[in-house]
């Protein structure tokens, strides 16, 4: 079971100054309790995108390579990366090469994005949001795994004899969480490609998406990848923690009841109604015990401990608190509870010896003289001969 | 058919704010002729009425926070319970209120889906009249529910009228012949797949569970990495 932290670099006033962070500001402070998540042994830390005011998460790339260098166990990851905004090409070679400055210790979260505004800005339409998706990661899968890749879509310029570089480390692709919270058909696709399946179970009341996370756990029992509840399950959540319940309350208020998304909604309600947490430890342990009871046992818990304008003290206070006093006591009560044989989250680790066993990985060593992908030669000495490249025959 | 059988749930939702109100007693008038017409075709009624003033302020609040509170979750379940509808609301600025208008934006596309219903306005003058079907009928369209041909409407001069009585049961008899003809259920149930549906939606009843996908659709076989 991993338990991290994830967020998407939002800016809102701070409730008593009226002021908010300047994105230099809250840049740091991301990478602040990005790498105090990673002192404390959380596992996972993971950046969304966003391409908008008040969000400063527009590269996690970027972000997510400077964090490989200054961090030393945590896994990185994104909350989540524009599978429709962005080309799936630059996907693939931008997250495979982090994945080699990162030793691994990378992961993707893909989502589709609900900004309609966004989708023109990068040339495409809000409307075709779910087809994008499925066709540009139905593409993203392959690039990661075919060195020469022949494709031909709706989206974008087709593709003849293209190789995707560098390739992946290890040549084992980065492991993918589908994040959805409405649409049967990218749990259908986690589910048919064996990959994650992330809900962010927030915003939303309780076990709201649990019907979705129960078909593609049908889903992936029915393609082969193993039983339902083996399937590989993400949850999202919220967190304010005080050692004294009624010191969470009062000192989470202010920034509850001045962050939009929240306008006019009472705490108490809020936290009774959602996966939002806000109490002691105990009562944190508690209630995320309560995920485990709805959805089945899942493999990583995510917690938004600094959205909006938490200031960056508090936030590494929370995170502090996270850390020392509720994961150590989830980690042993969700591993006693959970059932024999539900595997953990694959890491890099785990997929390289699922693919070798205790054999070498491959090194992706290309050929000289053929770095133009069109020259019709196999692109790396190891390619698959028997995959050749079908070129464009010169008219 | 008998008594004994499954009644017919009947639910009234009143936008009136007045006490009393005559949003409501308009409201309470049709659903009293509904019921007695059922009964005389031998149909067992519940009623149950979903006032929406008390609960405006929650309405209000889980429009611009995207999430239900309670009492109004209980209101769109009861909502989803129904087997007919009679729907009342005030003329204010020429128009049905806003209140109404905000608690049926929080209702999912599909939960009223070939649900029969009566319409009912009231207002000040009678220069209103046509609110009910200018405004109430675009409303339930879109819903794609069914409602009753007549619509009902009163200004002040109609409740000393017995024109208003007659038209509370023509719609009334509209309106059961709806339910008791069972048009409604087999529409819902010929045609759902060919409905949008929102999965896991907050009211919907149906697409909850893994046997309500369609998984053979152009977009299920896009996510199978299928062309």
């Amino acid at each position: 079971m991993q338990f991290g932290i994830f967020g998407v670099g939002d800016i809102a006033p701070d409730p008593v100054t009226g002021l908010p962070r300047s994105e230099a500001q809250r840049i740091q402070d991301t990478i602040r309790v990005a790498k105090a998540a990673d002192d404390l042994g959380l596992d996972v830390f993971a950046f969304g995108e966003h391409h908008n005011p008040p969000f400063v998460a527009s590269s996690p790339p970027a972000m997510l390579a400077y964090l490989a260098a200054e961090t030393a166990q945590i896994v990185l990851s994104t909350s989540i990366t524009l599978i429709t905004t962005n080309d799936p090409v630059k996907i693939a070679e931008d997250y495979a090469f982090v994945q080699h400055l990162a030793g691994g210790r990378m992961d993707v979260m893909l989502g589709r994005g609900n900004t309609v505004p966004v989708y023109p800005w990068f040339g495409q339409d809000i409307r075709q949001g779910v087809p994008l998706a499925l066709e540009n990661y139905n593409l993203l899968h392959r690039l990661w795994r075919e060195d020469v890749v022949d494709w031909e879509g709706d989206y974008r310029t087709a593709l003849q004899g293209f190789t995707s570089t560098p390739r992946p480390l290890d040549g084992v692709a980065p492991f993918v969480w589908h994040g959805a919270i409405r649409t049967p058909e990218i749990a259908e696709q986690a589910a048919f490609y064996g990959n994650g399946y992330f809900a962010n179970h927030i915003l939303a009341p309780h076990f709201h998406f649990k019907p979705l996370v129960d078909f593609y756990r049908q889903r992936f029992e029915h393609y082969g990848h193993g039983r339902a509840e083996d399937a590989i399950v993400g949850l999202g959540g919220q967190a304010f923690i005080a050692r004294r319940s009624q010191d969470a309350y009062d000192r989470f208020r202010p920034y509850f009841e001045s962050y939009p998304m929240f306008r006019g909604s009472s705490l108490e309600q809020f936290a009774q109604n959602t996966p939002l947490s806000v109490g002691s430890p105990q009562e944190v342990i508690d209630k995320t015990l309560t995920f485990q009871e709805g959805f089945g046992d899942y493999q990583r818990q995510l917690w938004a401990m600094d959205l909006g304008s938490v200031p960056v003290d508090v936030a590494l206070e929370q995170v502090e608190l996270l850390a020392t006093e509720v994961v150590p006591v989830l980690r042993k009560e969700m591993d006693a509870r959970r059932a024999a044989g539900v595997p953990d989250a694959p890491t890099h680790a785990s997929l390289v010896h699922a693919a070798y066993g205790d054999g070498q990985p491959r090194q992706a060593r290309p050929r000289p003289n053929t770095g133009d992908n069109t020259s019709g030669a196999l692109p790396y000495l190891d390619s698959d001969p028997a995959k050749p490249a079908d070129l464009p025959r010169p008219s | 058919m008998s008594l004994g059988e499954t009644p017919v749930h009947l639910v009234t939702v009143s936008a009136g704010t007045s006490e009393p109100s005559t949003t409501r007693m308009l409201a309470d008038r049709a659903a009293h002729a509904v019921v007695t017409r059922l009964r005389e075709s031998g149909r067992n009624v519940t009623t149950r009425t979903i006032e929406i003033a008390p609960i405006a302020a929650e309405v209000a609040q889980s429009l611009v926070s995207g999430l239900p509170g309670d009492t109004v979750q209980t209101a769109i379940e009861q909502l989803a319970d129904a087997d007919a509808l009679i729907v009342s609301t005030p003329v204010y600025k020429a128009g049905i209120s806003g209140l109404f208008k905000s608690f049926f934006d929080l209702v999912d596309n599909d939960l009223l889906i070939a649900r029969p219903v009566l319409l009912a306005a009231t207002a000040g003058s009678p220069r209103h009249a046509m609110v009910a079907d200018d405004h109430l009928r675009p409303l339930f369209a879109f819903l794609r529910a069914i409602p009753a041909p007549t619509s009902l409407f009163a200004a002040p001069e109609d409740w000393s009228s017995g024109e208003t009585t007659a038209r509370i049961d023509r719609a009334a008899r509209e309106l059961v012949a709806l339910v008791v003809s069972g048009v409604g259920r087999h529409i819902a149930g010929a045609g759902w797949h060919g409905y949008q549906h929102t999965f896991g939606g907050n009211a919907t009843r149906a697409q909850r569970t893994a046997g309500d996908i369609d998984l053979d659709t152009d977009l299920m076989r896009l996510a199978r990495g299928e062309r």
